[in-house]
């Protein structure tokens, strides 16, 4: 299956991992783990470069996580516009790995603040594409 | 066998030069070589600075070098987004070093009215990681939100510290005959700017510009022959960090400007204190922030209050910036690297007027490409 599918506006549509796409679609979030060194990647890796293997395993993250920093963007790149204003989000996973996403619109901006406990989750787009987000935990 | 710049140039930086690629770059080459004993026959190579995204020109290496009658020596193209130029400078100082050429130019330009607003902001979202990032809508005022956000919970910065960043630069504008923004700002004004990506408000961010820069690189034995007051190139340092947020060790600072400024340091043998002026790249206020305390200009955290204590103006501890930075300047792309350099040479040659530093002796170059993608240091000393 093809990764096109994914995020608001998709920008590859071949890769390795497009796999990630088939494991959203049943609200699952993947990372990857090299069996060589242990290493866990998200985004998921099809390569590792501690040991140049290429030999990956799926493993499902928790979705618990903390919310590192964000910003709510008044601007945004060509395509996105009628989405404004919306929150990008950077926050560490229960697993050690970084998650970039948005916020879901119903966190209030009293409840957004650094350290927060949030949900990562998978999201339907309206058009059918497939993406995930961050919300309340 | 020292490296040294031998001359700078730069034009004026605006919304619609309202002339082409070539033309703008040949203005910038002429300032240059004005007052140098110099024709672009004996020059042996150049070194074109640009993103080319923004360009519609394919390779415009070669049609730049025509136009500045360098052919047919060698030419190319040198990209790491806005700090294209100071890699430009690096690759010159290796060409020289290592005997390979003696007179290098580097020139860098960026026309961003040459494409339309809407093509720039297509562009822009493709600048982070686009297969896992761009899918969400981020531009580069919410990468360095991101890090303001994470510098305020952290060391307590607050906005209005960040909006003196901006109060600085409008004051040295003034002074900048080739700033596109000339105009004083107060505090108040900044602080209630419409928001662009939270907490960064309009003065906080730069402007994307029109503008071309030039500097000729020459060995110690050739500049002789061509200035008496050639400028040597003690220091570089270059590092680079992740593309993708979730890749970053570091949400409070950005570590390829760390890593390339201890190597500046460590070849140049000095440590910050000996810095008498400096540049850095302003691209938003938070960043200049982050550069002082990246390069040791105060220890990590204590960037608000070195701003706030006005130690970065003239006659302050170090003063940065004052040619009104990114901020005020504008931000031609690839012709930034450039504009730093320039200012640092004309202070370190005594020629920078009214916003001289008395006896600038050690100069320094900070200039970033992308959110904290590329970072590259430059030290320079008359
Ligand atoms: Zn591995």
């Amino acid at each position: 299956m093809s990764f096109s599918k994914f995020g608001k506006i998709g920008y590859v549509s071949e890769t390795k991992v497009a796999d990630f796409v088939k494991h959203l679609e049943k609200g699952k979030i993947m990372a990857t783990r090299c069996r060589k060194c242990g290493q866990l990647y998200f985004p998921p890796r099809a390569d590792c470069p501690n040991d140049l293997s290429t030999d990956m395993t799926w493993e499902e993250l928790s979705g618990r996580c903390r919310l590192l920093t964000y910003t709510t963007a008044h601007f945004a790149p060509t395509g996105f516009q009628k989405d404004l204003p919306y929150t990008l989000a950077l926050a560490r996973c229960e697993e050690g790995v970084n998650v970039y996403a948005r916020l879901n619109k119903d966190i209030n901006k009293n409840e957004t603040r650094i350290g927060v406990d949030l949900k990562l989750t998978s999201l339907r787009l309206p058009d059918g594409r497939i993406t995930y987000e961050f919300k309340k935990a | 066998m020292k490296v040294t710049i031998v001359g700078v140039g730069q034009t004026p930086f605006n919304r619609n030069c309202g002339v082409s690629i070539r033309e703008l770059c040949f203005e910038a080459f002429k300032d240059a070589l004005e007052d140098l004993n110099l024709t672009p026959k004996e020059i042996d190579a150049s070194i074109i600075c640009s993103a080319p995204e923004y360009d519609r020109q394919r390779s415009p290496a070669g049609l730049i070098a025509e136009y500045l009658g360098l052919n047919p020596q060698p030419t190319f193209l040198a990209e790491s987004i806005c700090s294209s130029s100071s890699t430009g400078v690096k690759v010159a100082y290796s060409f020289i070093k290592s005997g390979l050429h003696d007179i290098v130019a580097v020139i860098g330009f960026q026309k961003m009215s040459e494409i339309s607003s809407a093509e720039v902001q297509e562009r822009m979202g493709r600048g982070a990681d686009i297969q896992w990032e761009s899918p969400f809508g981020p531009m580069m005022p919410a990468g360095y939100a991101m890090c303001a956000r994470a510098h305020m919970q952290k060391y307590g910065t607050t906005e209005e510290q960040l909006a003196k960043v901006k109060v600085k630069s409008g004051k040295y504008s003034l002074l900048n005959p080739k700033a596109m923004y000339r105009r004083a700002v107060t505090l108040e004004e900044c602080l209630k700017a419409r928001v662009i990506a939270s907490p960064l408000k309009m003065f906080d961010c730069c402007a994307n510009a029109d503008g071309a820069s030039c500097m000729i690189l020459a060995s110690e034995e050739k500049a002789r022959k061509i200035t008496d007051t050639p400028v040597s190139v003690v220091g570089i340092g270059a590092a680079s960090d992740t593309q993708s947020t979730t890749g970053r060790a570091n949400l409070t600072g950005l570590n390829c400007a760390i890593e390339a400024g201890k190597q500046a340091y460590k070849m140049a043998h000095i440590t910050p204190k000996d810095v008498d002026v400096a540049e850095v790249h302003d691209c938003f206020s938070i960043a200049e922030i982050m550069a002082y305390e990246n390069l040791g200009f105060c220890k990590p955290g204590k960037g608000g209050k070195l701003i706030e204590e006005s130690q970065t103006y003239i006659g302050g501890r170090i003063p940065v910036n004052i040619d009104g930075g990114l901020l005020s300047k504008g931000h031609p792309i690839g012709a930034t690297g450039g504009s730093q350099i320039r200012t640092i040479v004309l202070q370190l040659q005594g020629r920078a007027g009214k916003t001289q530093v008395d006896g600038a002796e050690v100069g320094l170059v900070h200039n970033i490409g992308g959110v904290g993608l590329y970072g590259n240091v430059t030290i320079l000393k008359r």
